[in-house]
């Protein structure tokens, strides 16, 4: 059996697995983060989506083998202890989210678009999202929310500066 | 999915033997078709051989007359590199989500020749090379039919070798579920040369539409797709599009290409 | 108002769980020592089986038990909640439906055999070795062919797969209506088959525990006291208080979660047999197979109308497709779901519906958000628009002039309901000035200057939600009764556990129901807990369906609170000395009349519980109420849905560039949350109208069996939405409360459509089907364009 090591959250950790074994599978069953969600079985829906190395990806689609290495950030590693970060912020303001099975995938996707488009347009919100299906919230207000975490980031960032 | 010994080697030369080390060995790239097409237990390879190790396999170089794309090398990279031509970039930009984007690679789509897939249509519109670890191959000569191609055993894609056209667009009308190309059609025009390549639509997979092309040749404005015509033999139906509807849409994606272009 | 009250929008106590990652979902329980379980299904969607070989699939690794539909004969089947008779009073046809199949298979995705491994992937790689036996039979899928006489069979005991030959009204005294028209105009519709697709997909644990004789099932529902009660009473025959169900974190049902599916029962009566836990979670392709559908009628109807356009009658006959076993309510959908609402918002005075129920070799069909009355609304919808524009009425004006007066509440429909309240006009109104309707000629001609043709399409609408009055659903052949419980337990220092038998699955209930106990008892949000989905902790449910969550639930809640605000007076009248007559209770503080006595409602909840002085013989201890609350009638919501859209001729691509909701829900809680359930609403109703369609081939293969060839709507599919609500109170519930689940997916359809109709009028097309796809859009203006030729 394959053994695998990767930094997840921070934190390095390792396990043995299959060479089958999906790096969901090994997020949510090896490390018990159970964020990471899987909403279908043809890479389509997005509620699996987690950072790899900096940007994102959908869980489902890759070995956990083939992330020997990786820096892996799950919905779980995205806050700063108690205080969520701007997206997870932006989506409670602007209800973003019904039931929640898709929100970790879609705020991890919305906060990849936003590191290498820190100011999209309501267009390219809709565009990004594409990999991501929500059937609650008809995505009004998630679109809402990115556009409100768009902003609160180019504030902090102009903060630091 | 069925396991599978997993192999992940450093150098294109290992890759090969790792290949020929399984008794049904296949390669990955990005994995983008492949994983999902294990895990509904469609194909059960002994050996899983992923390319994504391979280093020297990434990146674009720009050659002057010509760009070289490293097989490895994935679509949001593709999307995002000054060096490649426009049309070709925002093709990159618009394959599949963002999640594919950042993982599916330019070698795996070329090697999948997946009919609806996008990159063939830009390969063969811009006469482009596929370069292997043993020879070099005309983009006219590679896509033989739908998932086939005239890689042989052992024959591993390096790199995408990609003239600079003149004029390129490439418009895709997306199947509304899978947001593949339900048609796509690649206009160009390098070295005065004009190339038209449609993917989505061929039953045979991606093809030139070469009616097309030589009225663009003697007229290069929309109106001359008009006077063309693209034969609905030949052109696949399925609950999204009927040949009728296919053949339709290529002469109409056609015109907004030429439209784009000028 | 109060911040945390009724009317405020105050953010989702839920959201923080759901946006770190701990969310508690079925998928994420881990039982100590869980197997797993793979369900062998039916490639085929009718065959016989000969035989099933198990041997090898039992003897591969990691497998601990094999069973099939031999097993599990002696059991009932799951069955069907709701009672239909035929025109002539003779009960439906109501055939079997087991667990795992027995003897035949009958549509695609049929449990034929389960494998119960230590692994999934080991129970998916056995179940792979099961040989059965298949002897391939004619499947019938398309509904007229089924009860055409001479269509294979779905169930020998169902002749010409008739469910049932329902009617509502006197078809004589309706064609007498007829006879006086001076218009009739009529229409063929059908309401799309649909897979509800809530993203979470199915998925159920089933335990059992040895020393107490205790059964436990886990399950994604939506209301886990009525499963409880079919499958303990019906399928396995367990006693109800050894059997506790559980519905944890369940992400969206949309009605999907409602019914008792076979897997639920599968897991709970093999984990005796294996001695473990055994888990099962659907792949999304099995989601496809096996979820009760939606929608899937084919209606004709007329409307009758006299000179000036008012609406004297209307008949509508309508063919439900059931699939091929009845799912829990799929027979009350077509019926009393769908011909009751048939007045709509207007006085037609004379109604008849007939329903006929098929039997089809496909998935089972049942509710889906808004259940009947979709269907419904999109017939009557069309149909008015359609008068409207053969008569050369305007839109707008054909509605009003047919609407029910605001001061003609109550009304009685001739299709049984009494409407309670509404303003039809206001919503209109409103409507017309949000989506700029005056604007509209000159959006048209700028979108004509870019080749695009712009239409704009309306649907004025009710539905009946607030699902039941006991004695009504009763009386229309439901099998058991639709109120809700509620249990209000104040602790000693004053927090408040709520117990409900509603369930929220997306619906924010952990913060709409805190919200009335914030408002009435005067406490913080964080003071209060929504507890939910464990029939071990809930004192009974029926659940979450049909918008009825804050008109029963939460009134039941309601009638709980006011219980314990009348006993915490009976405590401070006790400690303040003072008459109980004297004691008010306002901003949570309890003040006697006429002094400056007061206590604030922590330290009554402490005195109930140190009850040192109380008279026992007048007081007992403790602070804590349970009330149950039937309705005296459904809830009426209602509202004008204007849909704006651009089609590209070229292509046949529709764009919806507007959508403006305007609802009467009743009073709003939380305005917020309404907004957001009126908004998903609205997507699943473009979904419909637009993109989303289950096909089946004529042999019953499942066309559309992923997202590859399912069309769900994505973020780019949609606009912004425009929803905004206007207010009547509903007339028999304290909260005045009406719903707004269902709103959005009930309303919105027909106006997508009668939009895309409006923009290609103008080219000749005068119908098309949903979903309006490029191609079917494209399909449509080139016949039009091609005159009417030999063919």
């Amino acid at each position: 059996m394959p053994s695998v090591t990767m930094t997840v959250n921070g934190k390095q950790v390792s396990g043995d697995v299959e060479g089958r074994t999906l790096l969901s599978t090994f997020i949510r069953e090896n490390l018990d983060l159970t964020g990471t969600h899987i909403g279908c079985d043809t890479s389509q829906c997005g509620a699996c989506v987690v950072h790899v190395d900096g940007r994102s990806i959908k869980s489902c689609t890759l070995l956990a083998v083939q992330a020997e290495g990786a820096d892996v950030v799950t919905i779980e590693g995205l806050a700063d202890g108690e205080e969520l970060h701007p997206m997870q912020e932006a989506f409670r303001d602007c209800h973003g989210l019904q039931c929640g099975f898709c929100t970790p995938g879609m705020v991890m996707s919305a906060v990849d678009l936003l590191n290498v488009n820190p100011d999209p347009s309501d267009h390219e919100i809709r565009e990004w999202l594409e990999g991501n299906i929500c059937r609650c919230t008809g995505y009004h207000n998630i679109v809402k929310a990115v556009k409100q975490a768009a902003q609160t980031m180019r504030g902090q960032a102009a903060a630091a500066e | 999915m069925h396991d599978f010994q997993y192999h992940k080697p450093s150098s294109v030369a290992d890759a090969v033997a790792a290949l020929g080390s399984g008794e049904d060995a296949t390669l990955v790239a990005g994995g983008m078709t492949l994983i999902p097409t294990l895990k509904q237990r469609l194909a059960a390879p002994s050996d899983l051989v992923d390319l994504s190790g391979v280093a020297d396999l990434v990146g674009v170089r720009d050659k002057g007359d010509h760009v070289e794309i490293g097989a490895m090398t994935t679509h949001a990279a593709v999307a995002a590199s000054p060096d490649v031509p426009g049309c070709l970039a925002e093709l990159a930009g618009n394959i599949g989500d963002a999640q594919v984007r950042n993982r599916g690679t330019i070698g795996g789509s070329v090697a999948n020749n997946d009919p609806t897939a996008c990159y063939p249509s830009a390969c063969l519109a811009l006469n482009a090379t596929i370069v292997t670890n043993s020879r070099e191959i005309a983009a006219d000569d590679y896509f033989t039919g739908m998932f086939e191609t005239a890689l042989e055993e052992g024959e591993i894609i390096t790199a995408i070798r990609f003239p600079k056209p003149e004029a390129g667009k490439y418009m895709k009308f997306e199947n509304p579920a899978s947001r593949y190309a339900l048609v796509g059609v690649f206009v160009a025009k390098t070295g005065g040369q004009v190339r038209v390549a449609v993917t989505g639509a061929g039953q045979d997979g991606v093809f030139r539409a070469t009616d097309i092309e030589s009225a663009l040749s003697s007229n290069f404005s929309p109106d001359a797709v008009d006077s063309s015509t693209i034969d609905v033999d030949g052109l696949n139906g399925d609950i999204h599009a009927s040949a009728e509807y296919r053949q339709h849409l290529i002469g109409v994606m056609a015109k907004r290409a030429v439209a784009a272009c000028a | 108002m109060s911040e945390t009250g009724i009317g405020a929008s105050v953010k989702r106590k839920e959201d923080k769980r759901f946006l770190t990652g701990q969310g508690n979902y079925l998928h994420d329980i881990e039982r100590p020592n869980q197997s797993y379980a793979y369900i062998l299904r039916s490639p085929m969607a009718h065959a016989k089986i000969n035989g099933i070989d198990t041997a090898a699939a039992a003897a591969a690794p990691g497998v601990l038990a094999v069973f099939t539909g031999a097993d599990t004969a002696e059991l009932g089947g799951i069955p069907c909640g709701w009672g239909v008779n035929n025109k002539d009073g003779s009960p439906m046809a109501e055939p079997k439906h087991p667990m795992l199949a027995e003897g035949k298979v009958r549509h695609v995705g049929d449990q034929v055999a389960v494998v119960i491994a230590e692994t999934y992937e080991q129970a998916k790689d056995a179940a792979e070795l099961i040989d059965v036996d298949y002897e391939e039979l004619p499947a019938v899928v398309d509904m007229v062919k089924a009860i055409s006489g001479d269509g294979p069979l779905v169930h020998d005991e169902a002749a010409d797969n008739l469910c049932y030959d329902w009617e509502l009204g006197d078809e004589a005294e309706v064609n007498q209506a007829f006879d006086g028209a001076a218009h009739v105009v009529s229409i063929d519709v059908t309401n799309n088959r649909l897979v509800p697709n809530a993203m979470e997909p199915r998925a159920a644990i089933g335990e059992y525990d040895k020393a107490t004789g205790e059964y436990t099932l886990y399950t994604t529902s939506q209301n886990p006291h009525v499963i409880r009660l079919l499958m303990g009473a019906f399928v396995l025959g367990l006693p109800e208080h050894k059997l506790r169900v559980v519905a944890p974190d369940v992400g969206g049902g949309f009605g999907s979660k409602i019914y008792h599916y076979a897997e639920e029962a599968i897991v709970t009566w093999a984990a005796p047999k294996v001695g473990r836990p055994i888990k099962w979670v659907a792949e999304r392709t099995e989601s496809f197979m096996s979820d009760a559908h939606g929608r899937d009628h084919i209606t004709h109807a007329d409307l009758a109308l006299d000179a000036e356009g008012k609406f004297l009658g209307l008949k509508v006959y309508t063919k439900a497709n059931m699939g091929a076993y009845l799912s829990t309510f799929s027979t009350c959908v077509p019926t009393y779901l769908h011909s009751t609402l048939l007045a709509g918002v207007y006085t037609t005075p004379k109604i008849y519906s007939e329903v006929k129920a098929i039997f089809t070799n496909t998935v089972p069909v049942d509710a889906y958000r808004g259940a009947g009355r979709p269907e419904a609304t999109y017939l009557l919808e069309r149909l008015v628009s359609k008068a409207a524009w053969e008569l050369g009425i305007d839109q707008v004006e054909i509605r009003r002039k047919n609407f029910i007066p605001k001061d003609a509440f109550p009304y009685q429909t001739p299709v049984a309901l009494q409407y309670d309240s509404g303003d039809y006009d206001a919503t209109l109104d409103k409507a017309l000035e949000l989506a700029d309707y005056a604007g509209f000629p000159a959006r048209k001609a700028e979108a004509a200057q870019r080749g695009k043709l712009r239409g704009i399409g309306f649907s004025t609408y009710v539905e009946a939600c607030g699902i039941a009055p006991s004695a009504v659903v009763g009386s229309l052949g439901a099998r058991a009764g639709l109120f809700e419980s509620a249990n209000v337990r104040v602790h000693p220092t004053g927090s408040v556990s709520i117990f409900t038998g509603s369930h929220s699955h997306g619906q924010g209930h952990e913060t709409t129901f805190a919200q009335l106990v914030s408002e009435t008892l005067g406490i913080p949000l964080d003071n209060i807990d929504i507890v939910h989905g464990d029939t071990n902790k809930v004192a009974f449910g029926m659940g979450t369906y049909g918008s009825r969550s804050l008109a029963v639930g939460g009134e039941a809640i309601m009638k709980a609170l006011g219980k314990v605000t009348d006993k915490a007076k009976k405590i401070a009248a006790h400690i303040m000395e003072a008459s109980e007559a004297d004691i008010e209770f306002k901003d949570g503080k309890f003040t006697v009349a006429g002094t400056d006595k007061e206590m604030a409602f922590g330290e009554i909840a402490l005195a109930a519980y140190v009850p040192h002085n109380f008279p026992h013989d007048q007081l007992e201890p403790g602070l804590e109420e349970q009330a149950f609350y039937d309705p005296m009638n459904f809830t009426y919501p209602g509202g004008c849905h204007i849909c704006e859209v651009e089609v590209d001729p070229d292509t046949g691509v529709v764009e919806v560039v507007g959508m403006t909701a305007v609802d009467d829900v009743g009073r709003v809680i939380n305005p917020m949350i309404v907004e957001g359930q009126i908004h998903g609403g609205l997507a699943q109703g473009i979904g419909q109208a637009l993109l989303e369609a289950c096909v089946y081939d004529e042999d019953g293969q499942l066309v559309t069996g992923s997202y590859m060839d399912y069309c769900m709507p994505r973020a780019d599919d949609l606009p912004d939405f425009k929803a905004a609500t206007t207010e009547t109170l509903c007339a028999h519930n304290s909260l005045g409360v009406k719903g707004c689940g269902e709103v959005g997916a009930i309303g919105s359809p027909p106006s997508v459509i009668n939009a895309v109709l409006d923009a290609l009028r103008d080219r000749g097309v005068s119908d098309i089907a949903m979903p309006a796809t490029p191609q079917a859009v494209w399909k449509a203006l080139k016949a039009a364009e091609t005159p009417m030729a030999a063919e």
